[in-house]
């Protein structure tokens, strides 16, 4: 219940938070909603000697569509995108998904930037954001990169963060006609993480799928992009049949395991039933069917 | 609807007004007290270090890093207690429990040491820095295998001990029952396991305990629900060590729910107390829900064979249950001495049996210790669910209607008071009409076309009775007693000069409602308004002795015990009126606040009068002042009951099961406060639900507890818990002063069978005759798969 | 161990504290500040009874430092009632039983209370859903939701 002792700096600008994490190296970890760490650290399962504290630095909280992206700032909370209009019109998918992360208190401090650097394979927005094919900006000391959300995840907790690096923005492409998507989270009860879930962005011309993204939490030690499913519909007619396809071919691609939330092969199933289920959501809101 | 109408005015709030709670004035503006919310000048805090282990010899304990903490001042361990002769307790079912080991711990979460530190966060850090070396030993989590010649025994402190049974208990007929079963048309055998849950109400448990080295007074503010119980348990267990029982306080403030779970002596409140004895400070323990959920407050862990014997044309007559019941490393339930399976025999239920018998085996498991009466009178839910299914797996077995079959069988309203092939005397009952509105209200005959429609294409859809009989209000002298202490209850009524008036009682409320609902029993029946009666409980120093608030007791006992002193009251008054009208007493006639002469009611007293008057102008002969104590001892228990009917969807696709609609009528006689007792049935259903649907906690083999905290207990929120609705019939208690028969617990005890009995309804034609709870997705869609209709 | 100096405003009064940065909200509320309306009740950031306002927003204070509310606005469960009057949330918990043991109805009653800020009418699932971060085991909901909807037809202040 209570962390240990850690020294604590809550740095005004980015550059000021950056050179601390130059400082301190691994003895440093990010505050920014908390509810991933603080936990952890009040179970004394992180034990950070450094806190730095970002959510005094301004200009990081924005949703925005700039560039040919919806670009969502650092600081940006779950409970902001949720209720944000553009990405309930827009981006579905993405409002799906910020409304079931955890429960709503926890929405009003956790960010969606956290929830990516932060490479819980339980988490939520890393299969969303593997669907959208979409792409962190990360902030050093020499600078911003760009990395796409396939290669950011390379293993359980782990991202291609450099310890001196701030994840600064998130980017996903632009909305485009035709496109839909849709999240659907099988959880015990609310606030619990996903036994499975799917995120599914595709894009419809005329009725065949032009671009289909799939992205699968919680069946694997990292979130997995189903690429053969994927590949299973473009093409295709968005129809009974290319769903199932697809949803059967994305449960071969899950890799779970077995724990108090399933077996291995409950939770392959319901990536199948799950991904059809998406599928079919998407496809209503592709075509502008509510 | 409820039958209950009011005798009182609204301003006089007797019975059947549905008053707004006076406790609600101070947990509105965050100002309850509860025990952590207790703060003394010098008060040291103790936090625990446990063990990982479920079964380990302990070969070291090394406290210099703790020590070496600036604010560490102890690391109490079991050597120093046990100077002291503390190391080990009395448990409730007259068993022994470590406080802390000597020599090893039993079960994972076991306290091992305690960190003494000036804040609650050097004592953490205190925690962390203390070593402890284990050996392992072998682990015994299966009960059944605790019972096998040859297992690891583990109660090596107990001399002559070679095995891990506890005891054996049985009642009813046996010879009767095997030749009816011998003998009977249909048999239905099925087994039924409850799991071990957990109570987790919101506040854990802990406590602060100050010994004054002065005047040798122990203070102690504790998560209890029986104050003067834990007084009387401290002053014999630790008489030795100074403790004595007038210089013992137990101070029971605000509790955030009880439900059983705060009745037992955890080691973490002795271990308090002996810090505070030895030191002279006061010292705080608060439990972290971890430790909560990984040490304190288990229920259930009851494995059934049950067995119903009848005729085809759905007559019962035979019941016969073999129970193994895992009790943890020690039997620290809490139940009536004389009954170690509790009022597990209450199993026979609604229904007329001709012949019953049941065994019941403990055993000791490398598990905490479990037993707990969770909102569940003493094992009543255990014995609801388990007929409850029996009765319907009977019925589907022979083709007949659940609810048919329940009719045919139910006891009858003219055979009551009923006594049961166990020796029950049920006081009152009418369950015809119980489960015919719960039928009305729920729609049955329309639900049950819509589930054949349903069938046909492929969709689940079930409806699940329970048609449960309560027993509660622990008891009679004659049979009960918990150590020995008999299960009165008591009531100390005070009425002052100006007509208000105070009472004490021997129980405790943990949210009940007791502040409002003891005011309207006494304002019933003296007609002094409740909000003018002020209601204390808690204090051992002030209340008089009781058992305490559990078991749905308290209207039952405590509340008998009021109206009984309100009564002796009142007939003091009537003497005081007739002194002060200058007529004789069998001229008055009494209505609520007020007595008159007969056929002359202008001429009267109120009894705000007569209190003045006792003070100011009593008849001479007679002691002044307006009091009376009653010791209630029930003459026998009350018999709520209910049905309730539940209809749920399951999702072939991910196993979820969705309660669509769930209407619970509930009879518990004459009803205090309708408000109040709505609310408890809210509450109790939403704890039936959990352990339906949701909750449980497992060891895997080497005694790792699972689900230890509340990120995999799952307590419902507000989006599992569907939107009850409630009803009521009323069959007052025909023994009972006021009618009332208790309603806390029936909730929890009726529920989980109508949950359970819908689900296995939709899936009854696929062939399935059982499911365990909880009834998880996972189980649901693996029973799907395995028949072949999962999506 | 460095302490670090924090002034937070506590239900419109500046309140000054001289923390360990590793001291949460809720302790600095309840020891620090001796304000002991914001309840404990567990320790995974699972159920809710610690719920204060952070700048309007319900959060859980056992899982937010003390040091991050330095310069900012908390309201607590102390808060609600103003010159001797309850906010129309008490009102409602007490009118319609919303409260049994009391332990999880400060955290309860913030939550709500901000819920009806953002959304003034919310439907029973709107409640429902608000609400899914805090845990009742005395109520079963039932009332609660009675309680915010009684709320929601009085003015607000």
């Amino acid at each position: 219940m209570i962390p240990a002792s850690f020294e604590y700096s809550s740095p005004k600008t980015l550059s000021e938070a950056i050179a601390l994490l130059q400082q301190h190296g691994a003895d440093a970890k990010i505050l920014s909603g908390g509810q991933s760490l603080i936990p952890l650290m009040k179970l004394r399962m992180a034990a950070p000697k450094h806190v730095v504290d970002i959510n005094g630095i301004d200009g990081l909280s924005y949703i925005k569509e700039d560039g040919g992206f919806l670009t969502i700032g650092a600081l940006t909370r779950e409970a902001d995108v949720d209720a944000s209009q553009l990405v309930r019109d827009r981006y579905p998918l993405l409002a799906d998904t910020a409304g079931v992360i955890g429960d709503p208190l926890v929405r009003n401090q956790a960010t969606l930037a956290g929830n990516l650097a932060h490479a819980d394979p339980a988490n939520d927005h890393p299969a969303t954001m593997l669907a959208f094919g979409a792409s962190v900006v990360a902030t050093g000391p020499n600078g911003t990169r760009t990395i796409a959300i396939s290669d950011f995840f390379t293993g359980i907790f782990t991202t291609t963060l450099e310890p001196d690096e701030i994840l600064t923005e998130i980017r996903v492409p632009m909305s485009q006609p035709g496109s839909g998507g849709a999240y659907l989270k099988v959880e015990r009860k609310v606030g619990d993480f996903a036994a499975a879930a799917v995120a599914v962005q595709i894009t419809l011309d005329g009725d065949s799928f032009t671009s289909a993204g799939i992205g699968l939490t919680n069946v694997g030690p990292m979130p997995i992009k189903a690429t053969r499913a994927e590949k299973a519909l473009i093409g295709k007619p968005a129809v009974e049949s290319t769903i199932e396809d697809a949803a059967r071919i994305a449960a071969e691609e899950a890799d779970p395991a077995e724990d108090l939330r399933g077996s291995v092969d409950y939770k392959r199933s319901l990536v199948r039933v799950l991904t059809a289920r998406a599928l079919r959501q998407a496809i209503i809101r592709a075509k502008g069917e509510h | 609807m409820s039958s209950t109408t009011s005798r009182t005015s609204p301003e006089i709030g007797g019975m059947g007004h549905s008053m707004k709670r006076k406790e609600d004035a101070r947990f509105l503006r965050g100002q309850g007290k509860y025990v952590d919310d207790v703060k003394l000048p010098g008060m040291l805090y103790l936090d625990i270090v446990r063990s990982p282990y479920a079964h380990a010899k302990i070969t070291k304990i090394d406290t210099s890093k703790a020590m070496a903490i600036p604010g560490v001042l102890a690391v109490v361990t079991g050597e120093l207690l046990k100077q002291y002769n503390l190391h080990w307790m009395p448990t409730l079912m007259s068993d022994t429990q470590m406080v802390l080991p000597v020599e090893k711990v039993m079960h994972q979460g076991q306290e091992v040491a305690a960190v003494l530190a000036t804040t609650r966060y050097i004592a953490a850090d205190g925690v962390q820095a203390v070593e402890v070396d284990y050996e392992p030993l072998p682990v015994v989590v299966d009960p059944f295998k605790a019972l096998e010649p040859g297992a690891t025994v583990l109660r090596t402190d107990k001399e002559g001990k070679t095995d891990n049974h506890i005891w054996h208990w049985e009642a009813g007929d046996k010879a009767g029952t095997d030749q009816a079963f011998a003998q009977a048309e249909v048999t239905v055998k099925q087994d039924i396991y409850i799991p071990r849950i957990n109570v987790a109400s919101i506040e854990t448990c802990g406590c602060v305990a100050h010994f004054n080295k002065t005047d040798g007074k122990l203070t102690v503010w504790m998560t209890t629900q029986a104050p003067h119980a834990i007084r009387t348990v401290f002053a014999l267990v630790a008489g030795h060590v100074g403790l004595s029982e007038e210089k013992i306080r137990i101070i029971s403030p605000d509790i955030g729910g009880g439900f059983g779970g705060k009745v037992p002596v955890y080691p973490g409140y002795v271990i308090a107390v002996a810090a505070s004895v030895l030191t002279g400070a006061p010292v705080k323990w608060i439990e972290d829900r971890m430790e909560n959920l990984q040490a304190a407050s288990f229920a259930r862990d009851y494995h059934i064979t049950a067995e119903l014997a009848g005729k085809k044309d759905g007559t019962l007559q035979a019941l016969r249950f073999k129970t193994i019941a895992d009790h943890g490393y020690t039997d620290a339930a809490a139940n009536p001495s004389k009954f170690p399976a509790g009022l597990f025999h209450i199993a026979t239920g609604s229904y007329d049996f001709q012949h019953a018998f049941m065994e019941v085996d403990a055993a000791y498991t490398n598990k905490p210790p479990g037993g707990i009466a969770y909102r569940c009178s003493f094992r009543v839910t255990e014995a609801v669910h388990t007929i409850e299914r029996m009765v319907d797996i009977f019925a589907n077995d022979i083709g007949m209607d659940p609810a048919d079959l329940r009719k045919k069988n139910f006891i009858k309203p003219d055979q009551f008071p009923y006594k049961s092939q166990f020796g029950f005397e049920y006081d009152s009952g009418n369950y015809v009409g119980a489960l015919d509105l719960a039928m009305q209200r729920i729609g049955y005959d329309e639900l049950r076309k819509e589930r054949a429609e349903k069938r046909k294409k492929g969709e689940l859809m079930g409806i699940g009775i329970s048609s449960f009989t309560e027993i509660v209000g622990a008891g009679p002298s004659k049979h009960y007693d918990i150590l020995g202490i008999k299960m009165f209850d008591s009531c100390e009524l005070r009425i002052h000069p100006t007509g208000k008036a105070i009472a004490r009682f021997g129980t405790k409320s943990q949210g009940q409602g007791h502040e409002t609902t003891y005011a309207q029993i006494i304002a019933e029946e003296l007609g002094i308004p409740a909000e003018h009666v002020a209601v204390e409980e808690g204090d051992t120093d002030t209340a008089p002795y009781g058992l305490g608030t559990y078991a749905s007791r308290s209207t039952p006992v405590a509340g008998a015990a009021g109206a009984m002193a309100a009564r002796k009251v009142r007939d003091k008054a009537r003497k005081i009126a007739a002194y002060l009208l200058e007529v004789s007493e069998e001229d008055l006639d009494w209505e609520p606040g007020k007595f008159f002469v007969k056929g002359s009611p202008s001429k009267s007293k109120t009894i705000q009068e007569c209190a003045f008057a006792a003070y100011t102008n009593h008849p001479q002969g007679m002691e002044a002042g307006l009091e009376a104590v009653n010791y209630y001892d029930p003459p026998n228990l009350t018999y709520p009951f209910g049905s309730y009917i539940c209809v749920v969807d399951i999702d072939k696709g991910t196993g979820q099961v969705k309660i669509r609609r769930f209407v619970a009528v509930d009879d518990c006689g004459n009803i205090i406060n309708p408000m109040i007792v709505d609310g408890q049935i809210h509450g109790g259903l939403t704890m039936g639900l959990a352990p339906a649907l949701y909750e449980e906690i497992n060891y895997d083999a080497d005694g790792n507890i699972q689900g230890g905290s509340l990120m995999d207990y799952l307590v419902p929120t507000s989006m599992e818990t569907p939107s009850w609705e409630t009803d009521k019939t009323c069959t007052p208690s025909p023994h009972h002063p006021i009618g009332a028969k208790g309603v806390g617990e029936s909730a929890t005890v009726g529920a989980p069978a109508a949950i359970a009995n819908a689900v296995v309804d939709a899936l009854w034609h696929l062939g399935v005759r059982h499911v365990d709870i909880p009834i998880t997705p996972p189980k649901v869609w693996a029973l799907l798969k395995e028949k072949g209709v999962a999506e | 161990m460095t302490t670090r100096k924090i002034t937070v405003n506590v239900n419109g009064t500046p309140r000054e504290g001289d923390v360990e940065p590793r001291l949460l909200l809720v302790h600095f509320l309840r020891e620090d500040l001796s304000m002991t309306g914001t309840h404990i009740g567990c320790d995974t950031t699972s159920c809710g009874a610690c719920t204060v306002l952070l700048d309007g927003k319900a959060i859980k204070s056992c899982t937010a430092f003390a040091v991050q509310a330095d310069g900012r606005e908390v309201m607590t469960v102390e808060g609600l009632e103003r010159d001797g009057k309850l906010d129309r949330i008490q009102e409602g918990f007490h009118h319609e039983h919303g409260l049994q043991c009391g332990f999880c109805t400060p955290g309860m009653m913030m939550t709500s209370y901000a819920l009806l800020k953002s959304n003034p009418s919310p439907s029973e699932h709107d409640i429902r859903w608000g609400i899914s971060g805090n845990l009742c085991r005395c109520t079963g909901y039932v009332n609660i939701v009675k309680a915010i909807q009684y709320a929601a037809q009085k003015p607000a202040e």
